[in-house]
């Protein structure tokens, strides 16, 4: 679900926020778009106080945050020394950025946590407005582009919208996925190197 | 009328409205400042009022204070409004004589919410034993509501925010947080009790704290308003060159203040004062819903009054036995300025 609450002064934002939450369903996550620093500062507190996840992502102009509500099966990850939003520097809003996946959970500690993250990160990368240039998918990041991935229709609606969608054959041959590839090519570490070291924006998650 | 929600027709609420304590002061950098040593406390100082002094036993205190509608029914707005414009005065030390209307109303508006807002300013002015003596109105889209107070002070009585001394308590005199409950009660999320509560507080004048101060051992004070709680105490501490203690366990706060912060309904003057003033505030180990509230915009709050240690007790004492004084609590100390943060928040 996306709100886009730009151009919203306080208490707005919030009050539009605190309306959409209890309507998601399992697993869903809230795609709020902001363009003030009350807005971020507020929604960072909900987010808190509501017992969400918050994905930060400066776009040019505006922010977006994502919340993805913790559910009793996917807890917390275990405390990291600082338990404050994870920020994610994605896209100038360009349309040249490369995003480089690496791996089918999205940072460090509980693993399902991990899963959600990942999958409301690429859905909501297939909601930007600009759109990734290219992205990259190997080690178990190459699972994602599978069948049975639960992001598969993000990644065909990216790929759908221009970017091009490249994952590592050695690791669809190590995980013996190779015949389950559902979007995009498949490329090796050359061209990986290749397209990491000409391109100016490349970030990885 | 009673479906007109003049909340609705403002950006910004209250005393929340107010320009942020550091753009002022960039903006007044550059202008000259006319001497006359009449002008005891003018421009050139960040106290409440300009104190004007007419002979050793008597002097003036102006002070004009507007904003848009911070309560849907109008008289309220106009209490409200005309409470906060006379507390200056009071936080000097002085007493309101004469008021003059400031309004701003769009053409569309019907004259009985016109007339319900003015009725609000005329019967606060009334209480505060002074007169509405004219004014000037003009046509503005969102509406905005005030007055310009004079009063008058003995100036060797006068008390500005910028006396306070290290050993000195400081007692405030109201429930905080009325500007969290007044953005929550914008987007429908405060209850009609909670909203009736902060109301009640923001219509309750100074006065009756002012007269009772001014029997007591007291070296300086002022109105918390625009800057919060927070912005209002580090005004203080630089004003005596001293450093401030604050018990954040101490306030007593108005029903749903921390549960609207906690939500995140936080209004832009929060962020606002933050930003002015956070580099001098230590406020490490409170929680931040309780930082939230002592940074957040207070609209008509209480005075904070910086009164002699030997005296404070009697000073909560009698403020409590008054019956009209909201709350009498001692919230923190004064210390001598050593270095580092001018402002410690303790506990919550």
């Amino acid at each position: 679900m996306q709100i886009d609450a730009r151009g919203m002064t306080c208490p707005k934002p919030v009050v539009l926020t605190l309306e959409a939450l209890p309507k998601l369903g399992a697993e869903e996550f809230l795609e709020v778009l902001v363009n003030d620093e009350v807005a971020v500062g507020n929604l960072t507190r909900l987010a808190e106080e509501k017992n969400c996840e918050l994905l930060v992502v400066e776009k040019g102009g505006y922010t977006s945050m994502t919340l993805v509500p913790r559910t009793a099966s996917a807890p917390a990850a275990p405390a990291a020394p600082e338990p404050e939003a994870i920020e994610v520097q994605v896209v100038p809003a360009t349309g040249d950025a490369v995003v480089a996946v690496g791996s089918d959970v999205m940072g460090r500690g509980s693993e399902e946590l991990g899963k959600i993250l990942v999958k409301g990160l690429i859905y909501a990368l297939a909601h930007q407005e600009t759109v990734p240039k290219t992205m990259l998918f190997f080690n178990s990041g190459a699972r994602l582009t599978c069948e049975g991935s639960e992001s598969l229709d993000d990644i065909r609606e990216l790929e759908g919208r221009g970017t091009q969608i490249l994952t590592c054959g050695t690791c669809l041959d190590f995980y013996g996925i190779r015949d389950r590839l559902g979007v995009g090519g498949v490329t090796n570490l050359y061209a990986i190197a290749e397209i990491i070291a000409s391109e100016p924006v490349v970030t990885s998650i | 009328m009673d479906d007109i929600k003049l909340t609705k027709l403002s950006e910004c609420a209250g005393c929340g409205a107010k320009v942020g304590a550091g753009v002022l002061a960039q903006l007044l950098s550059d202008i000259p400042v006319q001497r006359d040593p009449a002008l005891i406390v003018g421009f050139d100082k960040s106290d409440d009022a300009a104190v004007y002094k007419l002979s050793d036993d008597l002097a003036m205190v102006m002070t004009c204070d507007f904003f848009p509608p911070i309560a849907d029914d109008p008289y309220t707005f106009g209490a409200i409004a005309a409470t906060n414009a006379l507390s200056d005065i009071y936080a000097m030390g002085g007493e309101p004589r004469v008021a003059l209307n400031i309004m701003a109303v769009p053409e569309g508006m019907p004259s009985e919410v016109v007339h319900e807002i003015l009725r609000g300013g005329y019967e606060k002015v009334a209480e505060a034993g002074a007169s509405i003596a004219g004014g000037h109105s003009i046509y503005d889209e969102e509406p905005k509501y005030g007055l310009s107070v004079t009063g008058l002070v003995d100036p060797r009585r006068l008390l500005t925010n910028a006396g306070a001394r290290p050993g000195d308590v400081l007692v405030y005199t109201k429930r905080l947080g009325s500007g969290c409950v007044v953005t929550a009660a914008k987007g429908g999320l405060a209850s009609a009790e909670q909203v009736a509560a902060a109301e009640a507080s923001m219509m309750t004048l100074n006065r009756y704290a002012r007269d009772v101060m001014v029997r007591h051992d007291v070296h300086a004070a002022t109105d918390v308003t625009g800057f919060g709680m927070l912005g209002h105490t580090l005004e203080m501490a630089q004003g005596a060159d001293a450093a401030i203690e604050l018990d954040a366990a101490a306030f007593e706060l108005l029903d749903g203040a921390r549960e609207t912060a906690r939500l995140g309904i936080l209004p832009a003057g929060m962020y606002r004062n933050r930003h002015f003033a956070e580099a001098e505030v230590d406020a490490e180990g409170v929680p931040l819903d309780m930082v939230d509230v002592l940074f957040c915009p207070e609209t008509s709050g209480g005075l904070l009054i910086s009164v002699a240690p030997d005296d404070a007790e009697a000073l909560t004492a009698d403020l409590r036995a008054d019956g009209r004084v909201p709350c009498a609590v001692a919230v923190g100390r004064v210390l001598a300025h050593e270095g580092g943060k001018r402002i410690r928040v303790r506990g919550a």
